[in-house]
């Protein structure tokens, strides 16, 4: 680790290293989607590293329409009474309030979310000022970058949540490794002016350049409703997957769930994830993304 | 002069490129372990830091978990880091009612003891046998050992409570070196791995 500040005399929480370390404890995991505590312990039987707190899945979000927002804190304190995992839960774009109040409830991770609707469409919140990690969405590095600035200890790649459909996931997490590519070949003149394109801090993109990977734990999320596609995710470069509506929009969220949780340990083993996908019942339906109005694609969201 | 033999990472879940890392740093060379069967071609065996319900949940699943007892019960080096501590006790309170453990120190390790992930924090540990000053103790929604047999050997504390404990060739900590610049305590397993290959050869 290139910036590895010395452990303090006297505890210190909310730490840098604390933040993002909980998410390293997170790889080769599962995030699920849950909006009950029911649906919790599922997860958790299924053996999630987390669940996602929140009142719709995105596929409910996309069908009822309006303003979607940071769940009843009744609902996030039921779900984290019910399991002993972590539990994370989404606050909108911008909406620091909705985020003090999740910090407030002790949830472990918040996620600021491009799938409720913004708050604020020039300013994300500023990440550094909260004990509690934050993970964000990014369907590029600049973007990536601009988040981890701000203070996010974590990145997903956004895709396009509540469509079932693996295209955008893809997308974004190829664009990121791609991008990350292009800088490892890049030498120092070069990088002034890659962070002037990327629309990121110069001593970051430096970073990236040197470590060749963010410096935060990358998860892939937005479509994922296979075994087969949490592996294809993670072939790509993905250390860990979200699971949004995939599995409690699918027949046996159960059996879903826990063969996600084996193809995503066991990613890079065919016969594994032929094992696990074996009878698993009805998917979730799913939407072609091409016929997505452009309004209605969550990952333009953010900036 | 024997060469260090191979450290494996269990691979189940979590930070397993970290202790890889770390490991390297040491000086011992490191793979990742996800086959009862990749367990013969180590020397000892980090279990990383994770979710314990998840690794203990994939260990049943594809039948690692009684060739890993096996080889905890053969003497076989073995160093767990959080998730990893829990793996390694005898006992457990305030897992899941199905949620195994190897065992392998006679303790009573209480999950998420230090409290949620905003209690989550950092601190400076004496580590008995470790020179040079303290640790950097990074602890992660951290367990604590809440008691130790006879036989087990606590090797810190932090405000009371027992955070790291040896026992044998079977080493825990409640906080993460693999998450620091830090690696004098896998360096200290590495010596106990050498160790046992060394007393292997002898016997």
């Amino acid at each position: 680790m290139s910036s590895t500040p010395t452990t303090p005399q006297t505890p210190e929480t909310g730490t840098a290293r604390v933040k993002r370390g909980m998410a390293e404890q997170l790889k080769g995991g599962v995030i699920m989607d849950v909006v009950t505590p029911e649906e919790a312990k599922i997860a958790e039987d299924a053996g999630a590293v987390a669940v996602m707190a929140l009142e719709r899945v995105p596929a409910d979000i996309r069908k009822d329409g309006g303003v979607a927002r940071m769940s009843d804190p009744d609902m996030i304190e039921g779900i984290i009474n019910a399991v002993s995992i972590p539990v994370m839960a989404k606050s909108r774009i911008g909406h620091f309030v909705e985020a003090q109040v999740l910090q407030s409830l002790g949830v472990d991770y918040i996620d600021e979310s491009e799938v409720l609707t913004p708050a604020d469409e020039v300013n994300h919140s500023d990440k550094w000022a909260f004990t509690t990690p934050f993970v964000c969405g990014a369907t590029n590095l600049g973007e990536a970058l601009r988040r981890i600035a701000e203070g996010a200890a974590m990145i997903r790649s956004k895709g396009e949540a509540g469509t079932g459909n693996v295209v955008e996931a893809v997308r974004h997490l190829r664009q990121i490794k791609g991008e990350i590519a292009k800088l490892r070949g890049c030498d120092n003149n070069e990088l002034f002016a890659a962070a002037k394109e990327l629309r990121a801090p110069y001593e970051l993109v430096k970073e990236v350049a040197e470590l060749g990977k963010l410096p935060v734990v990358l998860f892939s999320a937005g479509g994922v409703a296979t075994p087969a596609d949490a592996a294809l995710m993670r072939q790509l470069g993905a250390e860990g997957v979200f699971v949004g509506s995939g599995i409690f929009k699918s027949g046996d969220p159960a059996k879903r769930a826990a063969a996600i949780v084996k193809a995503t340990t066991f990613y890079d083993d065919p016969k594994v994830i032929a094992d696990v996908s074996r009878n698993l019942g009805e998917a979730m339906v799913g939407i072609n993304c091409d016929t997505l109005p452009e309004t209605e694609r969550y990952a333009n969201r953010g900036w | 002069m024997s060469t260090t033999p191979t450290i494996g990472v269990l691979a189940l879940q979590g930070d397993v490129r970290e202790h890889l890392g770390a490991l390297a740093d040491a000086g011992a060379p490191a793979r990742p372990v996800r086959r009862p069967e990749e367990l013969a071609e180590i020397g000892g065996l980090v279990i990383p830091g994770g979710e314990s319900t998840t690794m203990s949940k994939l260990a049943v699943s594809f039948g690692m978990l009684e060739p890993l007892r096996a080889f905890v019960r053969a003497g076989r080096p073995v160093y767990g880091t959080c998730a990893g501590m829990i793996m390694v006790a005898d006992k457990l309170l305030d897992g899941r009612d199905d949620q195994e453990t190897l065992g392998g120190i006679d303790m009573i390790v209480r999950r998420n003891a230090f409290g949620r992930q905003n209690e989550s924090f950092e601190a400076a540990i004496e580590v008995a046998g470790i020179g040079g000053g303290p640790v950097e103790g990074v602890f992660i929604r951290a367990p604590w050992v809440e008691s130790v047999g006879a036989s087990a050997e606590v090797l810190a504390t932090y405000g009371g409570h027992t955070v790291a404990v040896r026992q044998g060739n079977v080493l825990a900590t409640s906080f993460h070196p693999e998450l620091t610049g830090d690696h004098r305590i896998h360096a200290l397993f590495v010596e106990m791995v050498r160790a046992a290959a060394a007393a292997g050869e002898r016997a």
